[in-house]
């Protein structure tokens, strides 16, 4: 081969090491995140997830880009969205803004609870699957709460009467979770239900998702097969070239 | 058969395919583009069906409603009025809305669902170049429309006049009587402007 | 009935002429190799932008209150809207990898070097064009990525001429005019420069014709009775056809990022501009996107600011002297000798490296050590160019191309 090509491909190979690199470099100095499963086409998930994200997120957090119709999407009707969704007495075409306002928010929590629209796109899921399962008791903080991947955080753990009570106990440096009274759920359940509430929040960031996992499979393969006749195409052409 | 002939055929058979599959990816590209232009969710979001209160509307009056973006009227008329409009027929360019557009059960005279005939809803828009005609409803002389006008609407651009049915008369520029959006009563002076079914 | 209508049209406007001269008789050398797809596909990405562009301007708002909700609302509610955004912010990304690629083609070919030398220059102006295109667009998210980045880019100006800074930014930090001046250069000044300077470097190129691997001026051998180059083919249908298997290749890349990771590991759209932008709050670590990082690793490698300010407008301005820097006898790195060869391997590592530096964080330890020898080594390549050009053992150029 020419030294071109063989530069071409030392360059895609760097490219390659250095994504890797990056990834390996940004997991390096945080705690090792948990793999949330996230599925976008399981629709009994995220209406789960949807159910819990009414039930104990928007009491504080907003999700204001996002109209209650977008649960519609879940494969529910207008009547399951109304009944069993929406706790207030907003409307379908409502965007899902939360009536605490910024000021009380502040005094209560120090900082206002961010909203929640693009939440899982700043995070991440895994962040956030490995966030809500990491709370632990800590008299040092002032609503007795702290949490293991974000330290002296403002929210308190509003899960905990269903995951129960953790405490960080300390082991060479490296502090691990003990789960020291059990809550409501088991800690399988408590998984599913947050891996439940992740996958909506994924869901709530990009409502494409879906959409886009499946229709790329129809324009890769579709140009996978143009490629191949453009390629025959070329070949008859240049047949002609010694 | 020689080998040029042959590598001819080849050729253009590929060329065929190639522009045929090529193309078809072109216009399947083109696609989301020409679909983005349509009414976003948001924009069907907020051209659901609206609820309209009439129990406060006396007749004799009338009351505007957003509906899509249109000003959907709620006329609410008086025995009076409602005789009136049986004697219009000879005055209209459509008089029965055969070629207008309502629901099927507001074609009548009043252009009223059976039951609710005193109470006319329309899209207040002109059907000639989409203004928004003004209310003339009381009939004579008193806005300046002649001694015998029997009361309606009339347009401020082009001067196309409708009856209290929203009917138009004969020689207007608008060619249609105003259109009657699918409403439905809900009960308890209720009205649902925008769905043809109750909770639809 | 076709070449009567061709006829009347020809007879007022050179159709018939154009496509000739630019395609179905524009002789170019026949050993293209994979190298040369990249300046049909950066035709093909300016294209892509310029259309989804047009189409996100339809819903985007240009206002400080509604930029990033009208950013969103083109992801959530309008159909297909998520698509063309996508398109757009991959778009920006693929538009510099392939000019990248299409740079690295001229140096490791010569392609700048006399009679090209104008040619370069436009192009060096269209790779200017489109860093100030990306700049402003990056802006228009108005998510914290947008904001900060910004901030930090108009401060360098602030450095050099408060004044001047005032003026860019038409507030005394970036607010809402900036926003919407710099979406007036996004989608209308900056584009027309661009177009206008892709319409010349193509006139520049069919002027004198294209370069090829060998280095080889195909002009100089030509059928004594066609005087048609010997190793020229007509670009239509051969490079066409040709070309058509690199679109579709480069759409397979291009569309498998936008279905299967459109954020590009975060490198193309960053986690921390799905954060509206807030002027009171600087997030954690803010670095520009991928394509400015090795400019922005020498900005930060070298400890005074208007030295660094200098040190990285000249990494980007000295690529236009290019064409009197190298002073070797022969074009095409197939024929040069060990030392050029070591030189532009040194130089090529630099600058990835440099980008790679320029992602992380300035308080890693090796950061700045690192991006200084990179700095050294990427400015010595051009400083000691005319030197070992000359130096070099070149070898022999055939006569014709080779295959």
């Amino acid at each position: 081969m020419t030294i071109s090509s063989i530069l071409l491909r030392w360059t895609v190979a760097f490219f390659l090491a250095l994504s890797l690199g990056t990834s390996c470099a940004v997991a390096e100095d945080e705690v090792k995140l948990d793999r949330a499963p996230v599925d976008s086409s399981n629709l009994p998930s995220l209406q789960r997830g949807a159910q819990h994200f009414m039930n104990y997120c928007m009491t504080c957090h907003s999700a204001h880009l996002a109209r209650f119709d977008l649960l519609e999407q879940l494969g529910l009707s207008d009547k399951q969205v109304k009944q069993n969704l929406i706790l207030t007495d907003a409307k379908l075409a409502d965007y899902m803004t939360v009536v605490l306002n910024n000021k009380d928010a502040k005094n209560w929590f120090g900082v206002p609870p961010p909203d929640l629209s693009v939440e899982a796109r700043v995070r991440g899921a895994d962040w956030l699957y490995t966030y809500l399962r990491s709370f632990y008791r800590d008299d040092q903080r002032p609503n007795g709460w702290n949490n293991l991947i974000f330290p002296n955080v403002a929210m308190p753990d509003v899960l905990w009467q269903l995951q129960g009570q953790q405490i960080l106990q300390s082991q060479g440096g490296a502090g691990h979770l003990v789960l020291i009274q059990r809550g409501k759920m088991s800690a399988q359940e408590y998984d599913q239900f947050v891996g439940d509430l992740v996958n909506f929040l994924v869901f709530l960031s990009e409502p494409s998702r879906a959409t886009r996992l499946h229709i790329g499979v129809w324009v890769l393969g579709f140009l996978v097969v143009l490629f191949f006749i453009a390629r025959a195409l070329k070949h008859e052409f240049w047949k002609d070239i010694h | 058969m020689d080998k040029l002939e042959t590598d001819r055929t080849r050729r253009r058979l590929l060329i065929g395919t190639t522009s045929v599959v090529g193309g078809a990816g072109v216009v399947a590209m083109a696609t989301p583009f020409v679909l983005s232009m349509f009414p976003s969710a948001r924009a069907k979001a907020a051209g659901a069906p609206v609820e309209v209160d009439i129990s406060k509307l006396e007749p004799g009056m009338m009351i505007t409603q957003e509906w899509r973006g249109q000003p959907v009227w709620v006329v609410h008329r008086t025995p009076a009025m409602m005789e009136q409009l049986t004697k219009n027929a000879h005055l209209l360019s459509d008089p029965l809305s055969d070629k207008s557009d309502q629901p099927e059960n507001c074609k009548n005279v009043y252009r009223a669902v059976p039951g609710h005939e005193p109470i006319l809803v329309v899209v207040g828009i002109c059907t000639h170049l989409g203004c928004s005609p003004t209310e003339k409803m009381r009939a004579g002389n008193d806005g300046g429309m002649g001694t015998d006008w029997p009361g309606g609407f009339l347009c401020p651009c082009h001067g196309s006049k409708y009856d209290l049915s929203a009917r138009v008369f004969k020689g207007m520029p608008a060619p249609l009587n105003m259109r009657v959006p699918p409403h439905v009563y809900l009960g308890g002076n209720r009205l649902l402007v925008g769905a043809d079914k109750k909770g639809g | 009935m076709m070449s009567q209508v061709l006829g009347w049209i020809d007879a007022r406007f050179p159709l018939t002429k154009v496509w000739k001269e630019h395609l179905a008789e524009y002789y170019a050398p026949k050993n293209f190799n994979f190298w040369y797809y990249f300046g049909s596909l950066a035709l093909l990405v300016l294209v892509l932008q310029l259309v989804t562009g047009i189409f996100l301007t339809m819903n985007y708002k240009p206002d400080a209150r509604f930029a990033f909700a009208s950013v969103e609302y083109i992801m959530r509610d309008v159909d297909f809207g998520w698509l063309i955004r996508y398109m757009h912010s991959t778009g920006a990304s693929m538009f510099f990898m392939v000019v990248y690629l299409h740079m690295m083609r001229g140096i490791l070919y010569g392609s700048y070097r006399q009679p090209r030398e104008l040619l370069w220059i436009l192009g060096m102006f269209i790779y200017l064009c489109l860093m100030a295109e990306a700049f402003f667009g990056y802006l228009l998210p108005w998510g914290q990525m947008s904001y900060w980045g910004a901030q930090v880019i108009v401060s360098l100006v602030d450095a050099i001429s408060p004044e001047l800074a005032l003026w860019i930014r038409g507030d005394y930090v970036i607010a809402d005019a900036t926003l919407n001046r710099f979406f007036a250069f996004h989608v209308i000044a900056i584009p027309l420069i661009l177009v206008v300077l892709v319409f010349l470097h193509i006139v520049a190129l069919h002027q004198v014709g294209s370069n090829n691997p060998d280095g080889i001026e195909i002009k100089a051998k030509k059928d004594p009775v066609t005087h048609i180059p010997l190793d020229g083919i007509p670009f239509h249908p051969y490079y066409t056809v040709k070309d058509i298997v690199g679109v579709v290749g480069f759409l397979m890349v291009y569309f498998g990022i936008i279905f299967y990771a459109p954020e590009g590991g975060g490198f193309f759209l960053e986690e921390n501009n799905f954060i509206p932008a807030d002027p009171l709050k600087t997030p954690p670590h803010i670095a520009p996107v991928w394509y400015f990082t090795p400019f922005y690793a020498i900005l930060r490698a070298i400890p005074q600011k208007q030295m660094g300010i200098a040190a990285m407008g000249l990494a980007v301005l000295v690529f236009f002297l290019l064409p009197w820097l190298d002073r070797g006898i022969v074009k095409s790195i197939r024929y040069r000798g060990a030392l050029y060869r070591w030189a532009l391997g040194a130089f090529v590592v630099a600058f990835l490296v440099l980008g790679y530096m320029g992602t992380l964080e300035p308080t890693v330890w090796y950061v700045n050590p690192v991006a200084r020898v990179c700095t050294a080594v990427y400015f010595a390549f051009f400083l000691l160019m005319p030197i070992f050009t000359r130096l070099d053992r070149t070898r022999a150029v055939p006569d014709r191309v080779t295959t």
